[in-house]
Formats: structure tokens, C-alpha cells, sequence
């Protein structure tokens, strides 16, 4: 593990060349920026809360019909997704780790890593709305639902209440909720990669060390915000009623 | 000192640089407050353009100047024009943008490559809206809601409502910006304690922005997913609920009206003490009252939809809340008015706007609790009583507080001062055509008029009248400032560095500032509002 | 040299025990999901998944770490009002229909 060892005059002139102008010093800059990027995240975790409270409204009324449509995700590729996610986590969390030591090679291989991963999981993502494009389960204009088979375990675990139908309305009600928050969540993936793919060109070419590491930090936070939100959705999408 | 000749400062930020790159491309803070300053009054422009159009129709009680779904798409872009594109950015966007670093002692924003991305996003907001707008208009009302925006109404609703969600990243981006600036780029010795309270209010507005505008922008999204894909989150066909819409939409715009007031209420507090010559009243009731405002508004969102068909058991909960948010109001108009009391008043034309806010505010506020009540609602529910409610304090309040403070840093801005006289004249038009507009609104509206018709029975015509009258007065009340704020670029007496002899960081730069703001960053040793040292207001410098 | 004064270097020790404790979470929660817990399946889904949430903000977002408190309070208060959000609607929805009264 070799750490890389800057001069002194290296280092005042990276100061001079990342310290702006309207900052005292680089610790008020960094911590600037660092509470800009956790306001920005309360802003996001309000976007995808609107989206929460509809679904768990939603929900809460329509239970039965929400689980049928639950049923039809695959919870394999949701749970290897979240493996995914989280294994993506690690690689980012330990690609800011490297940025403050100043090894730029690790940096760039967790940066890559990163992105690897989040393209994994994008692709996943694809093969899972391609089933749901095949089983008509897209609102709109072409949908269509029927009630699955294995519904007749749920009766059993349901008790008295007999699940004659599944109202196919409201199962729309459920994938339109399940488009509308896995693609915001795919959006800001999509997103999340373009500028990791941007962070890793920079510290490839040494742009960021002990000294200077808060963009690789915050694109970190970012990162880390969408892994969160997907820790909630795979429970809330993937997780309902599947006993029986 | 009848005439004081001082030289405005030979290199400020106006003429550090010359030419429209410099302009478009800047990141100083105050020249972005003065772009958006012209951009906010092009909205105006035409928000009151629509204004005008409705109040002609309103002239007679028959529908005859327009149709009726030509008259729906005038109150739907007078709303939106007016809310989000000119008085969400008003206050924040031109005096905040300009004062608050100067005010903290610092050089500029925390961000001012994102500062200068918040006016784009108002612009483009701004422009995507405008193309709604022409391309044939959205007649849903500004409100949106649903089904008839998403599935039945025929009009530029997308266009619309994604400008509107451009705009929406403005307001967040000016209030990140806000809130990082005040936590960290504080001058040494600038503790929270001796904050102006125009910092707390713009504070406590963005906290407002930050956590309840993206709900709108996810609403928008879901509105827009509806109408493009038919996905029926909130068609009633799939057994979705409209109401879910407006929990959603209200639970910003609610707070969104909050946006609109703080701010001024922050002007109104550093105009009163000035010109008291006195240290405000209770400035940390005010101060904390600022942030009690934004947190109780996130509490009180459904009472705009007392009779749309929410438990009434949701209702008593709502209602007993919205009761609760007054009482922040109230103890700020409490703080002002004693704060007067034996003070050495003035009546420069800021202090006109500033006690006329109080009054008008005060009525608008009140009239709020008697929608509040449940009772009271369900009779004055959608008629033009919550009109009048709302443009007493969005008008009354809000762009009065705005007025009053351009006027009182329109010296530090553009280190010119305006002609005083003509500021009074103004201020008076502007007092008595508003109430001559707004206050017969109430009662035609507890008569039983309903709101966003464009035609009424003849027994409202003479109040209607009046309202028109009364509008026509307010339009030449707004127009003048713009004559003589315009003409005192040109031809105003050089303003001195503190004009009005106030306490406060930015008034010990020279008007204009350099673009530096501070030649050393000041270290603060001294309470807000210490007037006791201040000697009294000179003569305003008479113009050349 | 050295990181910044302020700043905390977390060791790679931890993030790895962080990402272990995740997986193991995931497993659990997945396979809570097959066993009958009636009204509870959701309450037990939504803890591990907040369980899950608080490890990632704590440790790989650093704020078990973290010097200014002010976005403790921050993050506190993105929490909280969506909260906020989803109770009071839930005042609403929840009680729908108790009147008896069509509309009401």
C-alpha cells in the first residue's frame, strides 16, 4: 500500500488551485460543501417521499390487489439488485477511502468498480421491465391482469377474507407505482454513474488527494442516498405477502 | 444637509466589467440579484397583464369579453406567473441574493457558480411556461387538480407544469445556498444572537425550500406520467383518488405561502427599526418566530380541502393546527408595533410600505382564521372572500414588503437614491388602490360570489366596479416606481454609503459595493439594531 | 501526508463489517418475507430496511463521524417530515367513511 508522498510546495499549489476565492480556508470550503451536498439529499429524500406516501395510501386500500402484483416481480434479480447496490456501496465508500490516503490507482479501480456495479444493476433493471412490457403489466392503454395461480396459497393465509378477484384497476394502481418509483430510482442511477464516470477520468489524472478529496466524497453521499432509497423499495415493491 | 454631493466609488461591481458576457456569465452575488431583478419584473409584467384581463371581464356581470375557457386560462396564468415566477423568487432571489453575504460579512454566496444556475433554471422555467402560455394557454388554475388537469383538460398542461418544475429547482438551489452561507461564512463574532432578522427570515424560508418543494416536483412528475401514459394515480376509472393529488400538491403550496411572507416580514423588520431610530422588540421572539412560521406551515396543508371530501375528522385536526400558525404571525406584528412605541419615527417611503404592511398583513392574517373554521369555510369556500384573504397578504404583505425594500436598498444597490417625494406618492397610490381593489372582494365574496367565474349576478356589479377602479389605481401605484427607479439610474442624487443612518453590515460598504464587498472581513463586536448609537436620518440628498 | 485536520479516515475494516452486516440484513429481510407474520410482515420489512438505512448513513455516509452537528439536525429533519407527511395524510385516509356520511 503505498501512499503517495507530496512535497510541500505541491501541496500550496494544489491549496492555491482548489481554494476559491470566497472561502476562508480549505476546511470552510470543505465543510461547505459537504453541508450543501446533505441539504441536496433532504431535497431528494422529500422528491421520493411523495412518492412513498401515494404507494403506502395506495397500498393500505388495496392490499390484496397490490400483493398479486407484487407477486408477479422477481424477487431473485430484486434481491441480487440489492446485493448489487450495496456491494457498490462498498466499493465507493472504499474509493473515498483511497482518495484520502492518496492512493490514485485504488481510487480509480473503486470508482470503476462503482460503476461497474450500478451498470449491473441498470441492467438488471432492463431485463426485469422487458418481463413486465411481455406480461402487459405496463399501465396504460395495453394493460392487462390477471390473477395469478399461486394467489389461491394466499387464501389460505389470509384467513376468512376469500379472494374471489383482484380488482385488475387496482393492480394497475400497483405498477404504476412500481414504474414510476424504480425509474425515478434508475433515473438518478443513470445520473449517478454519468458523474461517476467524470470523477473517475479526474482522479485518474491526480486530481484528487489528501488534501483535496471533497468531490469524490460527495458524489460518495449522493451515491450512498441512492442505495437507501433502494433499500426501501425492495422490502415496499418485492416483499409483499410472499409467505404461503 | 439639504444637498450632499458624495462620488459614487469609482470601481464597483457595476462597472468592474463591462459588456453582456460579464453579465450573463457572473457569479457575483449582486449582479445575479439584479438579473433576476429584471427578470421577476418581466413576469410581473405579464401576470399583471392577465390581472388586467380578468378584472375587465369582471366590469359586467355577463361573460362579455371573453369566453368562458378563455377566461379560465387568464386566472390559471395570472396565478402561476404571479406565485412562482414572481413572488417565490421576489424577496429571496433580488434582496436576499444581494444582501445576505454582506449582511454575514462575507464575499459572496456559498456557491456562486449555483447561484448563477438558479436564475438560468427561473429563466427557462420562465421561457417553458411562456411557450405553454402562447402556444394556447393551460386553464386548469394555478391549483392543477386533478382529474380535470390530468385527464380531461385539453390545454398545454405538461408545458406548464414542467416549466413550473424548473422553476421549482431555482427555489431550492437559492435556498441551499442560503442555508450553507448562514452556517458557514459567518464574519468572526457573527453569533446567531446578533443575526438581522432579515437573515433569520430568509433562514427560515429556505428550510421551507428545501423540504417542501421537492413534493411539488414529484406531484408534477406523477401529474405529467398521468397525462402521458395514462397510469391513473389519481383517476378515479382505477379507483385512484384525486384527493391524493391535492395532499400532495397542498402540502407544498401551503408551506409555498410562507415562502411568499417570511422574507418580507424579514424587510419589514429591518425597516421598522431604522426608521424608529430603536432597537427592535423582542428580537429573539421574532427571530424564532421566523422558524416556527416555516415549521407549523408543514402542518396545516388540508385546509384547502375542508369541503372536497376528506374525513371531516382529518378536518378538526387541520383546523385546530392552521389556528396555531397565526400565533408566530402575531407575535411578529406584536414586536413591530412595540417596537415603534416611543421611537422616533420617520416617514421615508420604506417606512410608507413597512406600516401599511402591518395593517394589511394583520387583515389578510385575520381573515385566514375565519377560514380556518371549519364553519365559515364551507360558506366561503372558493368564493372571492379567499381572494381577497390571499391578496391581502400576498399583495398587501407580500409586495409591499418587496417595494419597501428596494426602496430602502435600492441607495446601496445602484448608489443612487430615488426621488423621495415620488416614493410617497407612490406608496400612497399603491395603499389606497389596493384596498379599493380587494377590500370590496370580501364582501361580494361573503355575498356569495364565487371565485374563477367570468360571470356574477347584478346585485355584485357595483362592487365589482369598484374593484376594477381600484385596480387600475394600483397598476399606475406600481408603475410609478418603475419611472423614477429607472430615472434615478440616470439622474438620482449620489447615494452616500448609509443613506438612512442604519445598523448593519452592508451599510458600512460604499453604495455600490466592490465587488469583494468587504476590503478585510469585518469582525463583529456589536448587537443588531444598536440605534442608540446612531445619530438621527439626514435630509435625503436632494437629486441633481 | 495526512488527511485534513477535521476529517476522520474510516478504516476499509469497517466498511467491509458494514457491507457484511447489509447482506446478512437482506437475507433476513427476504427471508422474513416467506414466514406468516400477519399485520407484522410490513412493520418487520420497514425495520430492517431503516436498520439497513441508519448503518449506510452512519458509517459509509460518515455522519456516525461527522463534526458539524448541524447536519445531524438536517438529516434528522429529512426524516421527520417525511413523517410529517405521511401521518397527517394518513389522518385523512385513515379515517375516511367513520361518519357514516357520504363524502365525509
Amino acid at each position: 500500500m503505498h501512499v503517495s508522498q507530496a512535497t510541500n510546495t505541491q501541496h500550496a499549489a494544489e491549496t492555491e488551485h482548489v481554494l476559491l476565492h470566497h472561502f476562508g480556508d480549505l476546511e470552510q470550503q470543505r465543510q461547505s460543501a459537504t453541508l450543501g451536498m446533505w441539504v441536496f439529499l433532504i431535497t431528494e429524500i422529500m422528491f421520493f417521499g411523495g412518492l412513498f406516501a401515494g404507494y403506502m395510501i395506495y397500498r393500505l386500500a388495496f392490499f390484496n390487489a397490490f400483493a398479486a402484483g407484487s407477486n408477479t416481480l422477481d424477487l431473485r434479480l430484486g434481491a441480487i439488485n440489492t446485493a448489487v447496490l450495496i456491494a457498490s456501496s462498498l466499493t465507493m465508500a472504499l474509493a473515498v477511502h483511497a482518495a484520502q490516503i492518496g492512493a490514485r490507482k485504488k481510487t480509480v479501480l473503486y470508482l470503476l468498480g462503482t460503476i461497474v456495479l450500478g451498470l449491473v444493476f441498470l441492467g438488471i433493471k432492463v431485463v426485469e421491465y422487458a418481463d413486465k412490457f411481455e406480461h402487459h403489466h405496463v399501465p396504460g392503454q395495453y394493460f392487462e391482469f390477471q390473477e395469478p395461480v399461486s394467489l389461491a396459497h394466499g387464501e389460505q393465509a389470509q384467513g376468512e377474507h376469500a379472494q374471489s378477484r383482484i380488482d385488475p384497476r387496482h393492480a394497475e394502481l400497483f405498477f404504476g407505482f412500481y414504474f414510476a418509483m424504480t425509474g425515478m430510482h434508475a433515473l438518478h442511477m443513470i445520473i449517478g454513474v454519468g458523474i461517476l464516470a467524470v470523477l473517475t477520468f479526474l482522479a485518474w489524472r491526480g486530481r484528487y488527494g489528501p488534501q483535496y478529496h471533497t468531490p469524490v466524497h460527495n458524489v460518495g453521499l449522493y451515491w450512498h442516498f441512492v442505495d437507501i432509497v433502494w433499500i426501501f423499495l425492495f422490502p415496499l415493491l418485492y416483499l409483499i405477502s410472499r409467505h404461503g | 444637509m439639504a444637498t450632499v454631493t458624495h462620488a459614487i466609488e469609482t470601481r464597483n461591481y457595476l462597472n468592474s466589467d463591462y459588456g453582456l458576457k460579464s453579465w450573463l456569465l457572473t457569479t457575483d452575488h449582486k449582479r445575479i440579484a439584479i438579473l433576476y431583478l429584471v427578470t421577476i419584473t418581466a413576469f410581473f409584467f405579464i401576470g399583471g397583464f392577465f390581472a388586467m384581463l380578468i378584472r375587465l371581464e369582471l366590469l359586467t356581470p355577463a361573460g362579455d369579453l371573453v369566453q368562458a375557457d378563455t377566461y379560465n386560462k387568464l386566472f390559471t396564468m395570472h396565478g402561476i406567473m404571479m406565485i412562482f415566477f414572481f413572488l417565490i423568487p421576489s424577496v429571496p432571489a433580488v434582496l436576499g441574493n444581494f444582501l445576505v453575504p454582506m449582511m454575514v460579512g462575507a464575499k459572496d454566496l456559498a456557491f456562486p457558480k449555483i447561484n448563477l444556475l438558479s436564475w438560468y433554471l427561473l429563466v427557462l422555467g420562465g421561457l417553458l411556461t411562456l411557450f405553454s402560455i402562447v402556444a394556447g394557454g393551460v386553464d386548469t388554475g394555478w391549483t392543477f387538480y386533478t382529474p380535470f388537469s390530468t385527464t380531461f383538460s385539453n390545454t398545454y398542461v405538461t408545458g406548464a407544469a414542467l416549466g413550473i418544475f424548473v422553476a421549482g429547482f431555482s427555489s431550492i438551489l437559492t435556498g441551499l445556498n442560503f442555508i450553507v452561507t448562514v452556517h458557514r461564512m459567518r464574519a468572526p463574532g457573527l453569533t446567531w444572537g446578533r443575526l438581522p432578522l432579515f437573515i433569520w427570515a430568509n433562514y427560515a424560508t429556505a428550510i421551507i425550500q428545501i423540504l417542501g418543494t421537492p413534493v411539488l416536483a414529484i406531484t408534477i412528475v406523477l401529474v405529467a406520467l398521468e397525462r402521458a401514459f395514462h397510469i391513473g394515480i389519481f383517476d378515479p376509472n382505477l379507483g385512484g383518488d384525486p384527493l391524493l393529488f391535492q395532499h400532495l400538491f397542498w402540502f407544498y403550496s401551503h408551506p409555498a405561502v410562507y415562502i411568499m411572507i417570511l422574507p418580507s416580514m424579514g424587510v419589514i423588520s429591518e425597516i421598522i427599526p431604522c426608521f424608529s431610530r430603536k432597537r427592535i422588540f423582542g428580537y429573539h421572539f421574532v427571530a424564532l418566530s421566523s422558524v416556527a412560521i416555516a415549521v407549523f406551515g408543514f402542518l396545516v396543508w388540508a385546509h384547502h380541502m375542508f369541503v372536497a371530501g376528506m374525513s371531516v375528522y382529518a378536518a378538526i385536526i387541520f383546523s385546530f393546527l392552521s389556528y396555531s400558525v397565526a400565533v408566530p404571525s402575531a407575535i411578529k406584528v406584536f414586536n413591530w408595533t412595540s417596537t415603534m412605541y416611543r421611537g422616533s419615527i420617520y416617514y421615508h417611503t420604506p417606512m410608507l410600505y413597512a406600516l401599511g404592511f402591518i395593517g394589511l398583513f394583520t387583515i389578510g392574517g385575520v381573515t385566514g382564521l375565519f377560514l380556518a373554521s371549519l364553519g365559515m369555510d364551507v360558506h366561503v369556500h372558493d368564493t372571492y372572500f379567499v381572494v381577497a384573504h390571499f391578496h391581502y397578504i400576498m399583495v398587501g404583505g407580500a409586495i409591499m414588503g418587496y417595494l419597501g425594500g428596494l426602496h430602502f436598498w435600492w441607495p446601496k444597490i445602484t448608489g443612487r437614491m430615488y426621488p423621495e417625494a415620488w416614493g410617497k406618492i407612490a406608496a400612497a397610490t399603491v395603499f389606497v388602490g389596493f384596498n379599493l381593489t380587494f377590500f370590496p372582494q370580501f364582501v361580494v365574496g361573503y355575498l356569495g360570489m364565487p371565485r374563477r367565474y367570468y360571470q356574477y349576478v347584478s346585485e355584485y356589479q357595483v362592487l365589482n366596479v369598484l374593484s376594477t377602479a381600484g385596480a387600475s389605481i394600483l397598476a399606475v401605484g406600481y408603475l410609478i416606481p418603475m419611472i423614477y427607479f429607472l430615472w434615478s439610474l440616470r439622474y438620482g442624487a449620489p447615494a452616500p454609503a448609509n443613506p438612512w443612518n442604519a445598523v448593519g453590515l452592508e451599510w458600512m460598504t460604499p453604495s455600490p459595493p466592490p465587488t469583494y464587498n468587504f476590503e478585510t472581513t469585518p469582525v463583529v463586536t456589536w448587537e443588531a439594531y444598536d440605534y442608540r448609537k446612531m445619530p438621527a436620518i439626514e435630509e435625503a440628498p436632494v437629486a441633481r | 501526508m495526512g488527511e485534513l485536520m477535521s476529517e476522520h479516515v474510516v478504516s476499509t475494516k469497517v466498511y467491509i463489517g458494514i457491507w457484511a452486516a447489509l447482506m446478512v440484513l437482506t437475507a433476513v429481510t427476504v427471508g422474513a418475507a416467506f414466514i406468516d407474520l400477519g399485520a407484522f410482515n410490513p412493520v418487520v420489512a420497514l425495520a430492517i430496511a431503516a436498520v439497513k438505512a441508519t448503518l449506510v448513513v452512519l458509517f459509509f455516509m460518515h455522519i456516525y463521524y461527522e463534526h458539524q452537528r448541524i447536519v445531524w439536525a438536517w438529516v434528522g429533519a429529512g426524516f421527520f417530515w417525511l413523517i410529517i407527511l405521511l401521518t397527517l395524510s394518513l389522518t385523512d385516509y385513515g379515517t375516511r367513511g367513520f361518519l357514516g356520511v357520504a363524502g365525509r
